[in-house]
């Protein structure tokens, strides 16, 4: 029978599920002028839940693997692991989006209200050990999205986008649970390790194959991956930047967890099915995503499908066993800080009125202010791979995996076609260093989200000082899954 | 076994006779004034007979919904009061958690004005 004490392993989800609540209340009765407190509560949750997760990881004390509430609950290195990174995501969300919404005059407690519970939606989808509560995760982060992307109710660009997420996201979860429930029919078991125990030498059980299929589409959806990303750059132009920013990052790493948690953990017997599934999904994200980028004017548009390659590539590493389930994890954890710097800076550049999300927007950045356009510059190399920064070792350690399993074609298209993507990175760089600016008009930000904007993009040289510790926290928690 | 449902029967009986008996006596012993108002079709709030693609106020949607939140929770009050005994403090605390989310929702909604029609 349940005990108190199982709670314990879940105060962080309990700390920000109260502290969403909070907000919400708190938002009702601050000025919309004011609203600084509802960001510094916010904050102040992710730091708390930080030091509540990392508190059972201190030097020299075992950490044990916990199941509570029914099995339907796992508290493990891998998932405090991406907790502790979806925290710092989220912080620098928050101060973006404040940033943001301060610029448009509509700052509310809701935005950050639901922002939090998008984030206890991921902490579930992290940590679900059954597919019920993984389930619920999704939806708790997919219908807090849909009604952040939908936040600026009179800009009919905002409704679209979200009508169309709304739409392809309900499709989408009704693929995974029909997935879910086609195994559940063959197995008769919801939790990650009973379904593993029971399919253990069936590994061609038509039936068994036909729910992977479904939960495979459902995930692709998820993540937007190709041939399921029709929705990512629509969603991507219409939402309000802080929202993009948002999907863009935390999210990513919830679907990640995902997908290790049903295909790696619960479904491993049929490996050998959904490896060429993901493989598939992994070339035509990398080749879609790189070559329709190439046409892009709007800096939204054009991360949306830089957004479908890296995830092709993260796709790639679970196609390239133990290892590359680590190698796919560094990358996620990468790719999402690449994702919000950059989107960072579409915010910061934007003013009342205008959002800087075109290309053009940024011409002449130089001229106007040397340090951002360094930042930029850092950013878009880092996501076009360019050594020696932090994304290309996550790009190499992908490819490393995948050559070291012998898919050595699936590697080589990757690698042509990520040569073929820098080609857009590139332009950034040219607009922002060698055209003339068009306005001199001063970027106007408080000093905070300049801080955060700068550690940000100075992470992807800074972090390189930390790789081979990184990576090894990757190898370690994917190991001891 | 058949006779156990005699009590439906006579439950329908009684039902269909007091609904005839009711019936007929206003019709019998009733005043009837009639005018256009009061026999032309009615339908609350709305025109009747309309174009089905007019506009319609969202605010119905919106006290739908506060509806429908509200009385999904007598739903689960209902079998939880039931089994309380059973269930002992857990289940204790475990509902007055839910209730208090939803008290949450409903100073939220009460603050907002979506509780006030004009």
């Amino acid at each position: 029978m349940f005990g108190w004490s199982e709670l314990v392993p879940a105060f962080p989800e309990i700390l920000v599920l109260s502290m969403a609540c909070v907000v919400l209340l708190v938002g009702l009765f601050t000025d919309k002028k004011k609203g600084g407190f509802i960001v510094f509560l916010s904050v102040i949750t992710m730091m708390f839940a930080a030091i509540l997760t990392l508190k059972d990881h201190v030097a020299g004390v075992e950490f044990t693997k916990t199941v509570i509430f029914n099995g339907t609950f796992i508290r493990d290195e891998f998932g405090d692991m991406l907790k502790v990174v979806v925290y710092l995501l989220m912080i620098s969300v928050f101060f973006y989006a404040k940033q943001y919404l301060r610029q448009h005059d509509n700052l509310q407690g809701e935005y950050f209200a639901l922002l939090l519970f998008a984030t206890l939606g991921i902490m579930v989808m992290i940590s679900g050990h059954n597919f019920i509560a993984l389930y619920l995760g999704l939806e708790l982060l997919a219908l807090s999205s849909y009604a952040l992307v939908a936040y600026n109710r009179n800009d009919l660009n905002g409704n679209e986008a979200a009508m169309k997420y709304f739409i392809l996201g309900a499709l989408a979860s009704g693929m995974l649970l029909y997935g879910m429930s086609l195994i559940y029919g063959a197995v008769g078991t919801l939790q990650i390790n009973e379904i593993s125990q029971a399919i253990a030498g069936q590994n061609n059980d038509m039936f068994l194959v036909l729910g992977l299929i479904f939960v495979i589409v459902g995930i692709g959806f998820k993540l937007g991956a190709a041939p399921f990303h029709m929705w990512v750059p629509d969603v991507y132009e219409g939402a309000p930047t802080a929202t993009t920013l948002f999907i863009a990052s935390a999210p990513k790493i919830a679907a990640f967890a995902l997908a290790v948690r049903i295909l790696g953990q619960s479904l491993d017997v049929l490996m050998i099915h959904w490896q060429s599934m993901l493989a598939t999904l992994a070339i035509v994200s990398i080749i879609v995503g790189n070559l329709f980028a190439l046409q892009q004017t709007n800096l939204k548009r054009l991360f949306a499908y830089s957004t479908i390659s890296h995830i092709g590539f993260m796709l790639l590493g679970l196609v390239g066993g133990a290892e590359g389930i680590a190698a796919s994890m560094f990358y996620i954890i990468v790719y999402t800080i690449m994702a919000v710097g950059g989107f960072g800076m579409i915010v910061l550049l934007s003013n009342k009125g205008m959002e800087a999300d075109q290309i053009a927007d940024f011409k002449g950045l130089n001229q106007r202010s040397g340090w951002y356009a360094f930042l930029m510059l850092l950013l878009v190399a880092s996501m076009a791979g360019f050594p020696p920064l932090i994304g290309f070792f996550s790009k190499l350690y992908v490819l490393k995996a995948v050559i070291d399993q012998g898919h050595i074609i699936l590697a080589a298209v990757a690698v042509i076609f990520a040569v073929i993507g820098a080609f857009y990175y590139l332009k950034i760089i040219k607009v922002m260093y060698f055209e003339e600016s068009e306005t001199d008009q001063a970027i106007d930000a408080s000093f905070d989200v300049k801080t955060v904007l700068s550690i940000n993009a100075l992470a992807q040289l800074g972090l390189l000082v930390l790789l081979p510790v990184l990576f090894q926290y990757c190898i370690r928690v994917t190991g001891s899954l | 076994m058949i006779a156990s449902y005699f009590p439906i029967l006579l439950f329908l009986a009684v039902a269909t006779g007091l609904g005839i008996a009711l019936m007929s006596l206003g019709l019998l012993f009733g005043t009837r004034k009639t005018n256009d108002e009061k026999i032309s079709a009615y339908e609350c709030g709305f025109e009747a007979f309309d174009d089905a693609h007019m506009k319609f106020d969202v605010r119905f949607y919106l006290v739908a919904i506060l509806f429908i939140i509200f009385d999904l929770e007598i739903a689960f009050l209902f079998p939880w009061s039931v089994v309380l005994e059973e269930l002992g403090g857990f289940g204790l605390v475990s509902m007055f958690i839910f209730l208090f989310l939803l008290v949450i929702g409903f100073i939220y909604e009460w603050k907002k004005g979506a509780l006030e029609w004009e």
